[in-house]
């Protein structure tokens, strides 16, 4: 049939599966505003309020449902208010479209009113893009981009169309939705060469992260602990795959990790790293890191192998689908003396945990827990209390941790919260700072308008916590810019937006505060004090290897 | 430091040079030659990149080049393995006192002149990488006016092409 291009992306959006998307109008993409008005039956537009808040929203969408998340916005000051949350999704391999419109091809080079390079601007923080020149290509280049958002890696794309493309008639014939590339497996080779440094291993450590999620590996690699008798841990990006409670599951390493976390890894004389990427947050000092370990490592993306740390044994392929042709070559063993050590190491972590009475953010997290259901996501954003949810938080099914892993996007949470509450179809649960609230709060508009039930709870010390934390630590005291002092009563902002709120300031009214928040129907925000000098802990100091970790206050 | 030369197949795209060497600067990777042409099939372009470094940087360049989804396919070549050239134009002053010498080095690399005037001689040669070096350093001796080169452009021996490799 003969349909505007507006009309066909529109289309093809709803041919793949996407019945939510993310956005904000503007003049070059008028004509798909009025297509989405056409199909407003089959496909839910969330105007936000800006469209930052957009492309976060469909970020947390995205890693709540493992969908492709889809955000629309206008040429120009829309396309490039995208680029953080396009690049928060590149660094944290979470499939998005992104769709912005762009000033007619007669107009494309002439600086025309509202007119950017958006595919070259998002270059380097896209897996690909593509300027659609003509009607024709428009909808197979859609399709090809949600392929392309959810194979391999997955991460966003982004497609610009002028406007006289949007306009423009072509025949549209519909088609299935796109699959994913069939997922393989690494070399049969290289899976020998794993099993065997594997089966030799005497302290063996499983490391994931975000990549077991994407691959949906978490039984394989369980029954690989299992087999081995080895303790499990994860970057920041696999937290939520196993359950909190698993008696292998030593929880998040790295530099704020558990303390038996990151000291099993430094232990081990083989790391089996599963979908993760060796970042500097998680090694320190690179030149101090597993010396003498061997590490098999197994990504999907090849250039990950031996990137920063050399893997003896590096296996580019699908993990789940490697982990399947490696588990008959693995020899069941048990290593009690490992086990020993690795409970050790969990006891001293246990004797230093963080107990003090009061309004303390370890308890501010565990109040929280007590509140959370089985399929409640809960989102951060970028700072202490992100580490402190990071540590804390108790998690029961995969995807339900939110969070800015690679690109630390402060003001990503509050939009990844809307999108995760569209995504579960659940209340969601935001936990972020002073600061980083303060960043994209206008998205309190979009949750009080929808009627979002989000619970925000602002860990509020009046600072810039980590910049604190670095300022004292490092930096002579000296509280260069980080010291906020602002005036804002969140709540009273809350209540201007047209939610609610209220204030706490003990473990107690936080609890009753808690209580009432998750009985909401729509948006509720908890302003929580906290003292501006708690750190977090334990932390791996800069250009400090395992030994270093500072496990708490004053040791 | 050793010195690799990779080809890589692309798919013939608007835009396709800017997202290769894009990657290579955004990754920092120092490349010394790059030369671009369409293919037997004006549906590919063909990318030869030169450049020096460890096995680990070139293995990550390769690895990064693939991620690409508009690089259909790469090749590394070997000087066993493969033929490899390059263009250079060298245009040198013309003077009475240093013509000969220039005219009987020509002669022994095998240089061509393309252009000569009352000032100026140009020379053409087409050589692999090396001897092209080595005739520009020996020119040094005459006054170079101007240089051009193409860099390296190489194909395999025998009758297996780039687009024979399986990527994966």
């Amino acid at each position: 049939m003969l349909l505007s291009g507006a009309d066909i992306l529109v289309r093809t959006l709803i041919e793949q599966g996407c019945d939510t998307v993310f956005g904000y109008p503007g003049g070059q993409i008028l004509n798909v505003y009025e297509s989405l008005y056409k199909y407003q039956d089959e496909i839910n537009h969330i105007l936000t309020a800006h469209e930052q808040g957009a492309a976060h929203a469909a970020d947390g969408y995205a890693r709540t449902t493992g969908k492709v998340g889809v955000v629309i916005s206008t040429s120009g000051p829309g396309a490039t208010n995208l680029v953080t949350g396009i690049a928060t999704a590149h660094l944290d391999s979470i499939p998005m479209v992104a769709i912005c419109g762009n000033v007619p091809t007669n107009q494309i080079g002439t600086d025309s009113f509202q007119e950017i390079d958006i595919t070259g601007i998002t270059l380097p923080i896209t897996k690909h893009n593509y300027f659609v020149g003509s009607v024709e290509q428009l909808a197979d280049t859609v399709r090809e981009a949600f392929t392309l958002a959810k194979s391999g890696r997955p991460g966003p794309v982004l497609i610009d169309i002028p406007k006289d493309v949007q306009m423009a008639q072509c025949e549209y014939t519909p088609a299935p939705p796109a699959e994913a590339e069939e997922p393989r497996a690494a070399k049969e080779v290289r899976i020998k060469e794993a099993a065997e440094c594997i089966n030799e291993a005497k302290r063996p450590f499983i490391y994931f992260g975000g990549g077991i999620v994407a691959a949906n590996a978490q039984s394989e690699m369980l029954e690989l602990a299992e087999k081995i008798d080895a303790p499990v841990g994860c970057s920041m990006m696999g937290l939520s795959a196993v359950a909190t409670d698993h008696p292998r599951f030593l929880g998040m390493q790295g530099m704020h990790g558990h303390y038996a976390s990151s000291m099993a890894m430094h232990k081990a004389d083989v790391i089996i790293a599963l979908g993760v990427r060796f970042n500097d947050r998680v090694t320190g000092n690179r030149s101090k890191f597993a010396v003498g370990t061997k590490i098999v490592h197994i990504d999907v993306d090849g250039s990950e192998l031996s990137k920063t740390v050399s893997a003896v044994c590096g296996l580019r392929g699908d993990v789940k689908v490697t982990l399947q042709n490696l588990l008959p070559l693995i020899e069941k063993s048990e290593k009690p003396d490992w086990c020993e050590r690795v409970n050790q190491l969990r006891k001293k972590e246990n004797d230093n945990l963080d107990d003090r009475e009061g309004m303390t953010p370890r308890r501010a997290i565990l109040t929280l827990n007590r509140y959370l259901g089985e399929n409640t996501a809960v989102c951060t954003d970028v700072g202490q209390h992100q580490m402190w949810s990071a540590q804390n938080l108790v998690f029961r099914t995969p995807r339900r941790f939110v969070s800015s892993g690679g690109l630390g996007t402060m003001g990503f949470g509050l939009g990844a919260a809307i999108g995760a509450a569209f995504g579960t179809g659940e209340r969601s649960v935001l936990v972020t700072g002073d600061g980083s609230f303060g960043m994209c709060l206008n998205e309190l508009a979009t949750a009080a308008t929808y009627n979002i039930p989000v619970v925000i709870l602002i860990m509020n010390n009046g600072v810039l916590g980590m910049v604190r934390q670095w300022q004292t630590l490092f930096f002579d005291k000296h509280y260069s810019n980080s010291i906020l002092d602002r005036k804002t009563d969140f709540v009273s902002l809350a209540r201007a937006f047209g939610a609610d709120g209220e204030a706490v300031s003990t473990p107690e009214q936080l609890d009753e505060a808690l209580k009432k928040a998750f009985a909401q129907s729509g948006p509720y925000v908890i302003d929580c004090a906290i003292d501006k000098d708690e750190f977090v802990f334990p932390m791996l100091p800069p250009g400090g290897s395992m030994d270093d970790i500072i496990i708490k206050a004053g040791g | 430091m050793n010195r690799y030369t990779v080809a890589v197949l692309v798919r013939n795209q608007f835009g396709v040079l800017n997202r290769v060497t894009s990657m290579f600067r955004r990754r920092q990777f120092n490349i010394s030659a790059l030369t671009v042409s369409e293919t037997e099939s004006s549906e590919f372009s063909r990318i030869t990149v030169v450049f020096d470094g460890e096995e680990t940087y070139k293995q990550q360049l390769i690895n990064q080049l693939y991620k690409l989804p508009d690089v259909c396919s790469i090749k590394e070549f070997t000087a066993d393995n493969s033929i490899s050239c390059e263009l250079l134009l060298i245009k040198l002053q013309n003077d009475p006192a240093t013509r000969d010498d220039i005219r009987t080095a020509a002669e022994a690399f095998g240089a061509v002149t393309v252009d000569y005037s009352k000032d100026s001689i140009m020379l053409r040669l087409t050589d692999d990488s090396r001897k092209i070096d080595d005739f520009i350093n020996l020119m040094r001796d005459y006054q170079i006016l101007e240089i051009c080169r193409t860099g390296s452009v190489s194909l395999e021996k025998g009758s297996t092409t780039i687009r024979h490799i399986i990527n994966f």
